[in-house]
């Protein structure tokens, strides 16, 4: 497997430049017979369905939701990046992307982030001719608001709901074009297999999860905007439907796995309450801002937290890290709070929770200001814990959230496998080892709108059509294949559902591959992972017989069956880079403060991981990252 | 706590027109959400051999607007301004008996027990909900500044997450809350001016094709719309309606 990361010639400003112009065009008459199947209808793949339909070229997109608008985009909360300077305090290009590569760790592209800062103001643009209502100042311009990781006001918002204001601007444009009759829509319909004849995509096989058909699309290119993989720890602050299926399929079938074991865990959530727990939910980064984070001193005290008189209290951020207190950014967060935690001083029933305390801002600044920044977060909270954080602190924990990992693509976008583009979180690209807030909104829709519709045209102009049907041998294997898969799960006939196995599953990786990791408790994951798989094919109990109709139990169950093998390319990543770098944090790799720390010398490239047969460990290709515009240091926060 | 459950069963043949069944949810924490204690109850059903309530959910955090059902005949149930996968088993009583059954409204047929087929919504957007831009062809972002009035009240109305709630409350099953919201949010906005006119012509025109009834300004929408869009914007888009139909 060659990784050629294709980046172009010349100073970073003007590579973009550069490229769009040596990418080869298709004529706007020819555009018409040219295919394009978009899987996934989040920003990346509504705003690239939608452009490429207006190009002119025939789109098939595919969901799994009931309607496109539902994609789990919608659920961020805080803002988009965008390097505008229109509060001329400072901010151009070179900042956003140097703030990027930095809050990333080092361990992302240069060119590929350079490219995302230069777009970033282009998605403002289109966003407001699209009638997204951001928020504005009296005056009528857009206001912005600050984020962690920068020193600039560059985010801009719609109140909490900026995710779902961007997505159904990017849904109204590709309900434009499903209108125009220009995009085919699918919903209800899961990408189960890709395609791939003489080493290029050709088309997939899906399951209609209506009627249980299981059916192929042919295309000239294939696109995946398929989101993270997040939910491979069962609990996390994705939508229950996320699942890793499309991307690891691919994987299977060629395309290379870059960086599985980065992962970002968000340290502001609601706790887990018990066993029944389904999902977690993320309590604004911005709380932070005001709220002061403590545990008790003594482990095992129990009083109530109004008790605990200030000496009794250990405000750990404030002091381990005096400069930045409480505003450390999430990877930090999250440990320290994991750390107090396992020292047996965590809060709350379960003991796994930290105090997120308003008191002292609502003695300095009253009860109403503190109402008038948070009101409705707070209101939120009450309503799923029932406790009233304006009485007793909020309680909050890490929470798994975003994966920077994923499919391996050039500065084109496309994957190992020819003609297989992959954008927005299903991608690796642009976040390295840790992701800055109000930066993956920014990276999706930069990866839809501007860059995939430029080169998914270059490679239908260099490789021509695609001119395999659904007949062939290739898909018909493949469509045998994903029947024979679907026949095995529902004929196991076993004792547990597949929410135990996920649950279990999820507490493996959380145990071991969580916030901190060490090799000892990898090594244990990689025994225990394959024998949770082997009792999953054999004591399986799904809704028997059933294919012909709505099947929600198979449709988890074969979710369930790529989680627990892509689970084992994730810790084997995870073992393999041994350095501390952002939401990595090996244990073994610290300073004595107990800070991560990288080591440039060996570990400075991207993991691309190659699937090499059933059963057997999958081969590592290294991309040697060079920074020709940054220098690299090491973070601190003290 | 415990419950009694009577939920909705329907299979997906179209001649079954479905009944309610008995379930006995036991042993459920106060904290659990609606939803998951619907994942609990499955969960049972499921080791148990029989068939699993079937039912849409997604984000569980109140804003993809997959989840919803009427739930003592109350549309995402009774708490206020609360999707379903955010209402929590203690807002109930103990022993309670709870009537769980799927939207109900002709535009949204029931594809089996609480699933609903909304695709009429997406068709009612696909006719004009939007403005017609071109990827890469707009001007610079503050080049359209806009009153924050104005972008605060387009900001109210497009929180709608399109649930359904107001067609499944209105005993008309009436979708003008619904695309009263869109109207409103590329109304006010001065980029949407160009199509106002057609759009909700259009809009309006999809919406009766799709089979959902007249307004008939009961206010049960309101009432039941989780994001709390007031039914004010229904007046915007009669307004918009008489005066397009008198433009044209």
């Amino acid at each position: 497997m060659q990784l050629d990361p294709k980046i172009p010639e010349g100073p970073i400003a003007e590579k973009w430049d550069r490229a769009k112009f040596q990418l080869k065009l298709v004529n706007p008459a020819n555009k018409r017979k040219y295919s394009v199947i978009v899987v996934g209808s989040g920003l990346a793949g509504a705003s690239a369905a939608a452009t490429l339909a207006e190009l002119g070229y025939g789109v098939d997109c595919f969901c799994y939701q009931d309607s496109p608008r539902r994609a789990h985009s919608i659920a961020a909360q805080g803002g988009i990046n965008a390097s505008k300077n229109y509060q001329n305090d400072g901010d151009s290009d070179f900042r956003l992307f140097y703030d990027t590569i930095k809050g990333g760790d080092y361990r992302s592209r240069e060119a590929n982030v350079y490219r995302l800062a230069q777009l970033s103001g282009n998605i403002i643009d289109q966003c407001v001719a699209q009638g997204v209502p951001f928020a504005r100042e009296y005056g009528g311009l857009l206001a912005n608001r600050s984020f962690g990781g920068a020193q600039v006001s560059r985010t801009f918002y719609a109140r909490g709901q900026t995710g779902q204001q961007l997505l159904l601007g990017a849904y109204s444009a590709l309900s434009r074009q499903i209108g125009l009759g220009n995009v085919k829509m699918h919903t209800r319909t899961e990408m189960l297999d890709l395609v791939v004849t003489d080493g290029r995509a050709r088309g997939i096989v899906v399951r209609d999860m209506l009627s249980g058909e299981v059916r192929s699309h042919a295309a000239d290119a294939v696109i995946l905007a398929t989101g993270g993989y997040s939910n491979v720890f069962y609990l996390s602050t994705n939508a229950k439907g996320c699942n890793v299926t499309a991307a690891f399929r691919a994987y299977k079938r060629g395309a290379a796995f870059a960086n599985p074991c980065y992962t970002q865990i968000h340290p502001t959530c609601i706790p887990v309450t018990g066993e029944h727990q389904s999902k977690l939910t993320l309590m604004s980064e911005s709380l932070r801002n005001d709220g002061r984070i403590w545990v008790p001193k003594e482990a095992g005290d129990r009083r109530p937290p109004g008790e605990i008189p200030p000496e009794d209290r250990d405000y750990y951020l404030e002091r381990r890290y005096p400069s930045f207190g409480n505003l450390v950014p999430r990877d930090v967060a999250s440990r320290a709070a994991k750390k107090v935690c396992d020292e047996g001083r965590g809060v709350g029933e379960t003991g796994l929770g930290v105090y997120l305390d308003f008191q002292t801002a609502m003695e300095r600044l009253g009860e109403d200001a503190i109402r008038d920044k948070y009101g409705n977060l707070f209101h939120m909270y009450e309503k799923i814990t029932a406790e009233d954080p304006y009485e007793v602190p909020m309680r909050i924990f890490p929470a798994l959230h975003y994966t920077m990992g994923g499919l391996w693509v050039d500065y084109n976008l496309e994957s190992t496998v020819a003609g297989l583009f992959v954008l927005g979180e299903a991608n690796f690209s642009d976040h390295g080892a840790n992701r800055l807030g109000a930066s993956a909104l920014m990276q999706g829709l930069a990866d839809g709108y501007f860059v995939a519709p430029m080169t998914v045209g270059d490679f239908l102009a260099r490789a021509g059509k695609s001119s395999l049907s659904t007949d062939s041998g290739d898909f018909k294997a493949a469509q045998t294949e994903v029947n024979e898969k679907i026949k095995k799960l529902l004929s196991i006939k076993g004792e547990r559902t597949a929410d135990s196995f996920h649950r279990e599953l999820g507490k493996i990786l959380w145990e071991h591959c969580g916030m901190a990791r060490n090799a000892e408790g990898l090594s244990k994951a990689l025994e225990q992972i394959p024998r949770l798989r082997e009792e999953f094919w054999g004591n399986l109990k799904v809704l028997p017989g059933r294919n012909d109709q709505v099947n929600q139990t198979l449709e988890r169950a074969g979710r369930v069956a790529d989680f627990l093998e892509f689970a084992e390319v994730m810790v084997t990543d995870a073992l393999s880079r041994e350095e501390s770098c952002g939401g990595h944090f090996r244990e073994e790799h610290q300073t004595e403060e107990g800070e991560a720390r990288r080591d440039d010398e060996r570990f400075a490239h991207v993991a691309a991981w190659e699937f090499a047969g059933v059963g057997k460990p999958p081969v590592l290709h290294k991309e040697q990252l060079t920074f020709h515009e940054v220098s690299l240091t090491q973070r601190s926060y003290k | 706590m415990k419950f009694t459950l009577k939920v909705w069963r329907q299979t997906a043949n179209p001649k079954d027109t479905g009944r309610f069944r008995t379930y006995e949810a036991s042993d459920i924490s106060p904290d659990t959400s609606f939803l998951e204690m619907l994942d609990i109850v499955n969960e049972r059903l499921i080791e148990r051999g029989d068939d699993p309530i079937a039912f849409d959910h997604d984000c569980r955090e109140g804003i993809c607007g997959t989840c919803g059902c009427v739930v003592n005949g109350f549309a995402h149930g009774h708490q206020e301004g609360t999707t379903l996968c955010q209402l929590h088993m203690r807002s109930f009583d103990d022993g309670q008996i709870i009537w769980i059954e799927p939207w109900r409204a002709r535009a949204f047929p029931v594809i089996t027990d609480l699933m609903v087929d909304r695709s009429a919504f997406d068709r009612i957007i696909q006719a004009g909900g939007f403005i017609s831009i071109r990827t890469g062809s707009p001007p610079d972002g503050n080049a359209i500044p806009i009153p924050k009035d104005d972008a605060d009240l387009a900001f109210e109305a497009a929180a709608c997450i399109g649930c359904g709630a107001c067609v499944a409350s209105c005993p008309n099953a009436s979708a003008m809350l619904f695309v009263s919201a869109k109207i409103t949010q590329l109304g006010l906005v001065p980029q949407g001016q160009p199509e106002r006119w057609d759009r909700v012509r259009t809009m309006v025109a999809a919406m009766e094709e799709a089979g959902f009834g007249a307004c008939t300004n009961n206010g049960e929408c309101e009432a039941a719309c989780p994001k709390e869009i007031p039914m004010d914007l229904i007046a915007r888009l009669n307004r918009d309606l008489a005066c397009s139909l008198l433009k044209k």
